[in-house]
């Protein structure tokens, strides 16, 4: 069999992906994770490269307790160990946006190991990826390789930030999986508030490790490492470029070769990284600037006492509390700013948990994506869509109104109840006048009547729209069937 | 004047005998006139040293002066110095104007001490002879044709010839001590922990400690009680109170347990100095101490245990050095490679050059454990021998060097015999103890050093200890003649 | 252990250091007496024994998350050889 004859489907019955990820996660701290230089992002460069972030002679580390904090936070929403004792190490390469020559991580002793985070697969069902570990560990500065006459400009502003850099086992089986991960990380860290979870300011990135073996073999296949992938749609393009071309090699005869590769997202494919060839040699020790971490259990019960209510419970709280199904208190719970919009709503409403659901995906988020923007910009908050969808509840508009009233809220026009009241968008109830409309639509349409009459129950639809035409819309559509009903029946 | 102690000199500024800006001046002229017989300083500070002169004056003339106002003092170039060059005596920093003052610096400054320059020392403190120096050796005071030892060796030199009342020193491997014996001054290397190394220019990050290099132990007790205290810059600063180290100094020593390691007095100590320590205890005796036979059985380690730490730990600080963001770049690099490669290896002296690639080595992969592991085992070994050492005795006694100051180039060509040379001093560095040097007599002229090491945070009782042994005798007070 | 002038050049690479080929001999000697002193090592029982990376035994203090450090990248950069639009130069980095 070669490559060329293969087809997709054949490919993937044949072998088994196995992927793992490092995700990266710089720490929501206002100061370095070694220093006390600015970590705001979008400063002029090197303007917030201290002598401790530049490495100068003589200057010397001390840790920023918000990022043990932030460690620990995340080490027991992942249902981790925390490590009493962790041991910051050097690793030692040469790189011109390493300006020690050492990155402060962390090797042998991590603070946190052993912790697992459940995702959920496209076919309904769940699985559990294992987080060997998550340490702590500096951010290196960028290189900007924009041309200064043949040279690279360095800029170290990004050095010392504070990084979580989160293991997983290699217990993901495809790029969606390995997404699903990523995304379910992402909500969890910016649960936790401990990670600003932006992607395209480099924030949250992430190193996939990639192997492919014969189904049913239990030694892994060899791995190449592809370098960061700062988006989601990154992730699983790369991961799924880089799964077909080792299952193509190998099927030709070749041999995947351990290595770090780049995604070209222009390309839509990966490459080895010439930076990287030699095999590296990092001579990890610890790192004698440094003490030991130890953390106390009064320390870690102090951590625990901060921890938010966490996506899963939540979920199952909205699925209990509120009668949702699993699909939406998914949705509801997936970030938690909506998670919290959406209780706001409920709140503001006084209950009616589904309607408000269907209104907080429905409309609101149809009209945050379409704008392209993120929930806390939105223009109509919480408050503001409870208290319309109180006027569909109290019956002082329908649905259909309400979503013309929601159309002027997002283009600012003010309150729900102030444009219902500008616009004259107020239902109709009054039953005599109702009639009064339905006796018009009647007469002022015979035929349609006698048809109506002669069988053809299809017309009723007819006669609704009519006097619905008739009052613009603001009859209340229960009262309309049921006097109309009579009506015709008589 | 150039034999007045630390507090000599301070009664006289406050007693308004001298002002500081002449004491100052003093002693910048014979720099002047002095200074390239030892070539024990890299850089004169003289416009700095009479600004700060003229500010300690208005602190005394003012009535807010301590007793370390208005007295100058030479910093080891291993300190930062806001302003002035800090060249670690290397090529690498030889242009590098530190933007920023080590803790020490800043601390003995606040006290109104007064910087007249910079010491000559071991290229990044990587030696025991001077001789190192991108800025050439030091030589002797007592003899221009022998080391001062290294590498404090500037400080040492300049201290012996009264060049300065007084100097910082850092130690690592014996740094403080060994110089300090081979000039015949006092040093002293504090607890590990004990000073700030902020600012302090890395060798080995879990073996470098800052300590006076002065003429006599009360002139150390009141120059350490300036520069020890917690810094939080610091991670390895120890937050615990500093003692009063000169309110102990008249201590009687009556019932003294002095502990003599066997380790210390075996073939390879030269027979006139193992004479000469032999004397300055019966001499302690004399005071009512008591000697008392001990063995640190692990001391012939120290010197192959230390020779993987410092190594390593310097491989690893030192890459830094790098050509990008300060110090010493390559002309032309024709790439990356080329700049890193050629920045450093002509930055870089020899010796250097070969301890970064001896803990390179040490800590690469498949040697780490053999070496490196191996090293930090041998270390606790080391350190518990003292533990059990200490439950004995109060301080322990040897000589600080096997032998007097060695001829310029006599080792330079062989590392390993250089290395032996810190045989009795590294030990203490491995446990991160206080340690002291103190002039103890001569050899054919030359200086003999007696080494006094104490428990954990006892700089006091070291001191102390020092201080009765030089209420009588006078090692302390003599001087090498002026050429 | 003795070393050879190829592992003197590759300890060399991995730190980085540029040597004169006339200075490898002496280096391989220098750094093998060295290893051989250090080799004294390997003869002692060391199994029970815990390493120790410290000489005292105290934990890391922590810092509280404060932006202490105001801008000196003026002052700084006067220390360094070669920096355009306030970005240090370096040769060109290939990925």
């Amino acid at each position: 069999m070669t490559g060329k004859q293969s087809a997709r489907g054949f490919i993937d019955m044949q072998w088994e992906v196995v992927i793992g990820l490092e995700i990266h996660a710089q720490l929501a701290c206002k100061s370095k994770i070694f220093s006390g230089a600015s970590t705001a992002y979008g400063a002029l460069p090197n303007t917030q490269a201290c002598a401790v972030d530049l490495g100068l002679p003589g200057v010397l580390p001390v840790l920023n307790r918000q990022a043990v904090v932030m460690a620990a936070k995340f080490g027991l929403a992942v249902g981790a160990t925390v490590a009493r004792r962790s041991v910051f190490a050097r690793k030692n390469y040469f790189y011109p946006d390493l300006p020690k020559g050492y990155q402060i991580s962390q090797y042998e002793l991590p603070i946190v190991e052993h912790g697992s985070l459940e995702i959920e697969l496209e076919d309904g069902g769940s699985k559990t990826i294992g987080i060997t570990r998550a340490h702590l560990e500096e951010d290196a500065g960028k290189s900007l390789h924009e041309d200064f006459h043949g040279m690279t400009g360095i800029d170290l502003n990004r050095a010392g930030t504070p990084l979580l850099e989160i293991v997983s086992e290699p217990d993901m089986r495809s790029a969606r999986e390995a997404v699903a991960y990523m995304k379910k990380i992402h909500a969890l860290v910016r649960y936790l508030e401990i990670c600003d979870g932006n992607m395209q300011e480099g924030s949250f990135r992430c190193d996939a490790n990639v192997s492919v073996r014969p189904k049913g073999e239990s030694a892994f296949g060899t791995r190449t490492e592809i370098k960061n992938l700062n988006s989601f749609r990154f992730v699983e393009r790369a991961i799924e470029y880089e799964v077909e071309r080792q299952i193509h090699l190998i099927e030709s005869g070749g041999e995947v070769v351990q290595e770090t590769r780049l995604y070209d997202a222009d390309k839509g494919e990966t490459r080895s990284m010439r930076s990287k060839e030699e095999a590296m040699d990092y001579r990890y020790f610890p790192d004698p600037d440094l003490l030991p971490l130890e953390l106390d259990e009064a320390f870690i019960e102090s951590v625990r006492q901060t921890l938010p209510e966490l996506p899963d419970a939540k979920k199952a709280r909205f699925m209990s509390e509120f009668g949702l199904s699993a699909y939406d208190a998914g949705v509801l719970t997936a970030s938690r700013e909506l998670a919290d919009y959406y209780e706001t709503v409920v709140a503001t409403v006084g209950g009616e948990p589904k309607l408000c659901a269907n209104w907080v995906m429905g409309e609101l988020l149809g009209a945050v994506n379409k704008a392209g923007l993120e929930l806390p910009q939105c223009p109509v908050n919480a408050h503001q869509l409870g208290g319309l969808i109180l006027r569909i509840v109290d019956n002082t508009i329908s649905g259909k109104i309400a979503k013309a009233v929601f159309e002027a809220m997002w283009a600012g026009e003010g309150e729900a109840d102030a444009i219902i009241e500008a616009k004259g968008l107020k239902q109709v109830t009054d039953s005599a006048a109702i009639e009064k409309i339905i006796d018009q639509v009647l007469a002022d349409n015979p035929r349609q009547l006698e048809q109506y009459r002669a069988g053809k129950d299809k017309l009723f639809g007819f006669f609704v729209g009519q006097v619905m035409k008739a009052t613009q819309g603001k009859a209340n559509p229960q009262q309309v069937n049921q006097i109309l009903r009579q009506k015709l029946q008589g | 004047m150039f034999e007045k102690t630390l507090s000599e000199l301070s009664q006289a500024l406050h007693a308004k005998k001298i002002s500081s800006v002449e004491l100052t001046q003093a002693y910048l002229d014979r720099i002047e006139r002095l200074g390239e017989q030892s070539n024990s300083f890299i850089t004169v500070t003289v416009e700095q040293a009479l600004v700060q002169a003229r500010a300690a004056d208005q602190r005394i003339a003012a009535g807010e002066a301590g007793p370390l106002t208005g007295i100058p003092l030479a910093h080891k170039d291993i300190f930062c110095t806001d302003g002035v060059r800090t060249s670690c005596a290397s090529r690498m920093l030889d242009n590098f104007i530190a933007p920023y003052d080590a803790t020490v610096v800043e601390r003995l400054a606040a006290a109104g001490m007064v910087m007249l320059g910079k010491t000559n020392m071991d290229e990044f403190a990587m030696g025991s002879s001077n001789e190192t120096s991108y800025y050439g050796p030091v030589r002797n005071p007592w003899d221009p044709e022998r080391v001062p030892g290294g590498s404090s060796g500037g400080s040492a030199a300049a201290v012996a010839a009264r060049l300065t009342p007084a100097a910082t020193g850092t130690d690592t491997g014996g740094s403080i001590r060994q110089p300090a014996a081979l000039c015949g001054i006092t040093g002293l290397k504090p607890t590990y922990g004990r000073v700030s190394r902020y600012g302090m220019i890395a060798f080995a990050s879990s073996l470098d400690q800052a300590g006076p290099m002065t003429r006599s132990a009360e002139d150390a007790a009141l120059l350490l009680q300036a520069m020890a205290g917690f810094d939080p810059r610091d991670s390895t600063s120890i937050d615990r109170p500093v003692p009063d180290y000169r309110a102990s100094l008249e201590h009687s020593l009556a019932g003294l347990k002095i502990g003599l390691p066997r380790e210390y007095f075996d073939q390879g100590l030269d027979a006139a100095t193992a004479a000469v320590i032999e004397a300055a205890l019966d001499q302690y005796r004399r005071l009512g101490a008591e000697t008392v036979d001990i063995s640190l059985p692990n001391s012939g380690l120290s010197v192959p245990a230390y020779y993987v730490i410092a190594p390593s730990e310097c491989s690893s600080n030192l890459s830094r050095y790098d050509g990008v963001r300060f110090g010493y770049r390559c002309e032309a690099p024709r790439d990356l490679e080329d700049l890193y490669k050629r920045s450093r290896g002509e930055g870089f002296g020899a010796e250097v050059k070969r301890r970064i690639m001896v803990g390179t080595y040490a800590l690469s992969a498949g040697y780490y454990d053999a070496y490196y592991i191996k090293a930090q085992k041998i270390r606790q070994l080391i350190s518990a021998d003292f533990r059990r050492a200490f439950e004995q005795v109060d301080v322990i006694m040897g000589p600080a060097t096997p032998s007097t100051a060695f001829r310029l180039g006599e080792k330079t060509d062989d590392p390993v015999s250089m290395y032996l040379s810190d045989i009795y001093t590294i030990a203490v560095n491995l446990a991160g103890l206080p340690g002291m040097s103190i002039p103890a007599g001569f050899v054919d002229g030359l200086p003999v050093g007696l080494q006094l090491i104490g428990g954990y945070f006892q700089e006091a009782r070291l001191l102390n200890v020092a201080h009765q042994y030089q209420q009588v005798t006078d090692w302390h007070r003599r001087a090498p003649g002026e050429a | 252990m003795s070393l050879e002038k190829d592992d003197v050049e590759k300890i060399a690479h991995l730190a980085r250091l540029s040597i004169d080929d006339a200075d490898v001999p002496g280096y391989v000697e220098n750094l093998s007496n060295i290893l051989r002193l250090v080799e004294q090592m390997a003869g002692v029982d060391t199994d029970d024994v815990v390493p120790m990376a410290h000489p005292i035994e105290a934990s890391q203090r922590l810092r509280e998350d404060e932006v202490t450090e105001v801008d000196q990248r003026e002052r700084f950069q006067r220390l360094a050889p070669a920096v355009e639009n306030g970005l240090y130069l370096v040769p060109k980095v290939i990925e």
